[in-house]
């Protein structure tokens, strides 16, 4: 379960309150406008920003203490998700030694990770020869190599097209089902949150709003979202 | 938090730096004790010194705007081989561009040739001029650098808008060109002007004498000849204040402006027609000529050189090559160290910064007589020159090679820090899988420029150094005081072809092994 305490943000003048909890192996989209703090959210979460107030815990535990490295999660960024000076298998390797002292077996993990990805055979190739959609599959690939039990999404999606969002973020179902992780994923897409999550987090007006079930919010927006919404 | 090991390191070695510029300028002014007063001629090389760096940068700078212009927009065969060889005098070693410029402008030169041909008094490159002459040959070519690097960072859009507007090249150079000259070229002038202020083999060879002594010099002098001190003492202070004073106005004024960002394609800039493309041309033609001739000299008359050299020759060269060799390590190291500290913004890091450039403030001799003075109670001096030459040139060096890594591992870690704090990738494995591939181009560029530095150093090895200590530009300084010529082009010649070898190795290295 994540627990976020009375967690008070604060950056540049810019404040954001959250006080909730999500239960493990939950799908969860946060939605709402831009510059609201979707993103910062996540980042206090894996651990890049340390919020003002408030403890951010997982399983009871308190993860203050806890390096973005150590802490039982995987992040998937906007971009630059992948070293393009590493190859792709060294990229997955990553996830499970960094110094890439990789052992016949991780290897062969590595290899079954990208099969079960749908890259088979582009474990040589630098990112760079990688399509937008092939590199998402990469890191996903990576992240399901460190088997942490939470996923956080950043938008690593959005510049695919419609179609291509669908197919991963169908992928990361399916991923995250099997591990049974927890996901959070950030979108500014209504019908991501529809088809993707069971509940919706809206971040507005300086506040990360508790997780509610999606179709019931979508279907009764409250007015910070209507105003995203618009109409 | 992460960074515990990473930060101690920067500190331990901000800390060396400072130690290293600031104990010896400690040593000076303790050794000068008080204010024992200018010896004769002293006040003058003050005013010698500042007058011919003032000179030499404003001229550099305003020949490099031309030639600059004239290089980004015209297209013509051989232009990218210009480019580059525009960058050769920079690590040049300054005993070589002296001897080209000898061969051309000297007594016996293709000028004075030329001069009395036509029955034309001889020109003299000795004094004044000479030094002022070798200056802008040494210096020119990092101007038009800097300023070509202007040019090309207009983002290409803006040259597109002007166009569409129906720009002529008057608003062209208003609007678009004059914003970023008023950008750049006050930090090249400072940075050109701080050079000179140091300079010290230029005069040691072409200078000399009333008039033509820069303080630089006369701490040599009253160090080996006069064997005062005291007086080098207090010339030493005076140099420090000038360079503080300028390295305080390139604080004020070198700092790099901010141009709205472009699309990453090398900028075509559209070329005006008529008489200015004729123009440009010529400005090419005569910066090339006046560039190239003198180096060409150096190989044509060094070749024959080469089958005289004395034995001194090679042994100095070994010598030359271990003490670049190890300068450059520290200085890499080091500069690596500040650059990764600075960059990830932790506590400390704005005095990281300035430390990392503190040793713009001193110079070769004032750091040279100072640890000198340290060690002299400990070591024979003689014994002492080649380490403490590695050490001056290490420090001396150390705020290019900062500079050049410094915004590529702060875009480094803005790219890719938090995917690697992400994955956990930390300590050994952070250096070997996200900074050496991705520092590798600055890494290996700065290291040929260290090796081409300490190669061409000549400095504060010749205050210390007997025969059996010279390095190679000082065995070429004392070739050319005797008159053996030939001998001094020749040895002149493997010194620069050795250099430029040193560096390419270390360029193409870091080329080879940079990230896609």
């Amino acid at each position: 379960m994540l627990h976020l305490d009375r967690v008070v943000i604060e950056q540049d003048g810019f404040r954001l309150t959250a006080d909730w909890q999500v239960p493990a192996g939950a799908r969860v989209a946060i939605i709402g406008p831009s510059g609201a703090g979707k993103s910062t959210l996540l980042s206090v979460i894996a651990g890049f920003l340390v919020p003002v107030q408030g403890r951010v815990l997982w399983s009871g535990q308190d993860l203050a203490r806890v390096l973005p490295g150590a802490r039982p999660l995987s992040v998937l960024f906007q971009d630059q998700n992948l070293f393009p000076h590493l190859t792709v298998a060294q990229n997955l390797g990553l996830g499970l030694r960094p110094d890439l002292r990789l052992s016949a077996q991780q290897q062969a993990q590595v290899d079954a990770a990208l099969g079960r990805v749908g890259l088979a055979g582009t474990g040589a190739r630098r990112p760079g020869a990688l399509s937008g959609g092939q590199m998402g599959r990469a890191a996903l690939a990576r992240a399901l190599l460190r088997a942490r039990p939470l996923l956080l999404l950043d938008e690593p999606f959005a510049a695919l097209g419609p179609a291509l969002k669908a197919e991963m973020l169908a992928l990361v179902q399916e991923v995250a089902g099997e591990a049974g992780a927890t996901v959070l994923m950030v979108t500014h897409d209504p019908k991501d949150a529809l088809a993707f999550a069971d509940q919706t987090i809206l971040v507005a007006d300086g506040v990360a709003q508790p997780p509610r079930a999606t179709a019931a919010l979508f279907e009764n927006p409250p007015p910070a979202l209507q105003a995203y919404l618009g109409g | 938090m992460a960074r515990g090991a990473g930060a101690m390191i920067g500190i331990g070695v901000a800390a060396c730096v400072a130690a290293l510029t600031l104990l010896p300028l400690g040593a000076v002014f303790l050794r000068a004790g008080g204010w024992p007063g200018f010896g004769p001629g002293d006040w003058e090389a003050v005013v010698f010194t500042v007058q011919q760096a003032l000179l030499s940068a404003a001229l550099s700078c305003g020949l490099a705007v031309p030639v600059a212009r004239a290089l980004v927009r015209r297209r013509f065969w051989g232009r990218g081989l210009l480019i580059a060889l525009m960058g050769a005098p920079f690590i040049l070693p300054v005993i070589v561009a002296v001897l080209g410029l000898v061969a051309v402008f000297g007594r016996s030169g293709v000028l004075n040739d030329l001069l009395a041909a036509l029955g034309l008094p001889a020109f003299s490159l000795y004094g004044a001029h000479g030094v002022v002459l070798a200056h802008v040959f040494l210096n020119l070519p990092l101007a038009v650098r800097m300023l070509v690097q202007g040019w090309q960072a207009i983002p290409a859009e803006r040259f597109r808008l002007a166009q569409s507007l129906g720009f002529g090249p008057r608003e062209m150079f208003w609007h678009i060109e004059r914003p970023m000259l008023m950008a750049i070229v006050p930090g090249a002038l400072v940075v050109i002007f701080v050079i000179c202020l140091t300079s010290f083999a230029v005069a040691l060879t072409l200078g000399g004498g009333p008039g033509a002594t820069t303080v630089e010099l006369a701490i040599y002098q009253a160090v080996k000849f006069d064997f005062d001190l005291g007086r080098a003492g207090v010339l030493a202070a005076v140099q420090f204040g000038l360079c503080l004073l300028a390295a305080g106005l390139g604080w004020r004024w070198a700092t790099p402006s901010a141009f709205g960002a472009g699309m990453g394609r090398l900028a075509m800039i559209p070329g005006p027609g008529g008489w200015r493309c004729w123009g440009d041309m010529l400005v090419i033609g005569l910066a090339a000529a006046f560039l190239l001739v003198p180096l060409g000299a150096v190989v044509m008359r060094g070749m024959p050189g080469l089958l005289l050299l004395p034995e001194t020759v090679w042994a100095a060269l070994g010598r030359s090559v271990s003490v670049a060799l190890m300068s450059t390590l520290v200085t890499v190291a080091a500069a690596l160290a500040l650059a990764l500290t600075v960059a990830a913004r932790g506590r400390g890091a704005a005095v990281m910064d300035l430390v990392a450039v503190l040793p713009l403030a001193t110079s070769g001799l004032v750091l040279g007589v100072g640890l000198f003075l340290l060690v002299q109670p400990l070591m024979i001096p003689s014994r002492a020159a080649l380490p403490v030459t590695i050490l001056v040139n290490a420090v001396l060096t150390l705020p290019f090679v900062y500079r050049l890594l410094l915004p590529q591992a702060v875009a480094m870690l803005a790219d890719y820090g938090r995917l690697a704090e992400s994955l956990g990738l930390r300590g050994w494995a952070r250096l070997r899988w996200l900074v050496l591939p991705r520092l590798a181009r600055p890494l290996g560029f700065g290291a040929g420029i260290s090796m081409a530095f300490s190669m061409g150093d000549l400095g504060v090895i010749a205050l210390f150094a007997g025969d059996r200590e010279a390095t190679l530009p000082l065995v070429v300084q004392r070739l050319m005081g005797a008159y053996r010529m030939d001998q001094a082009m020749g040895a002149a010649l493997v010194l620069v072809l050795v250099s430029f070898a040193l560096f390419w190795a270390f360029d193409a290295l870091g080329r080879r092994h940079a990230a896609s």
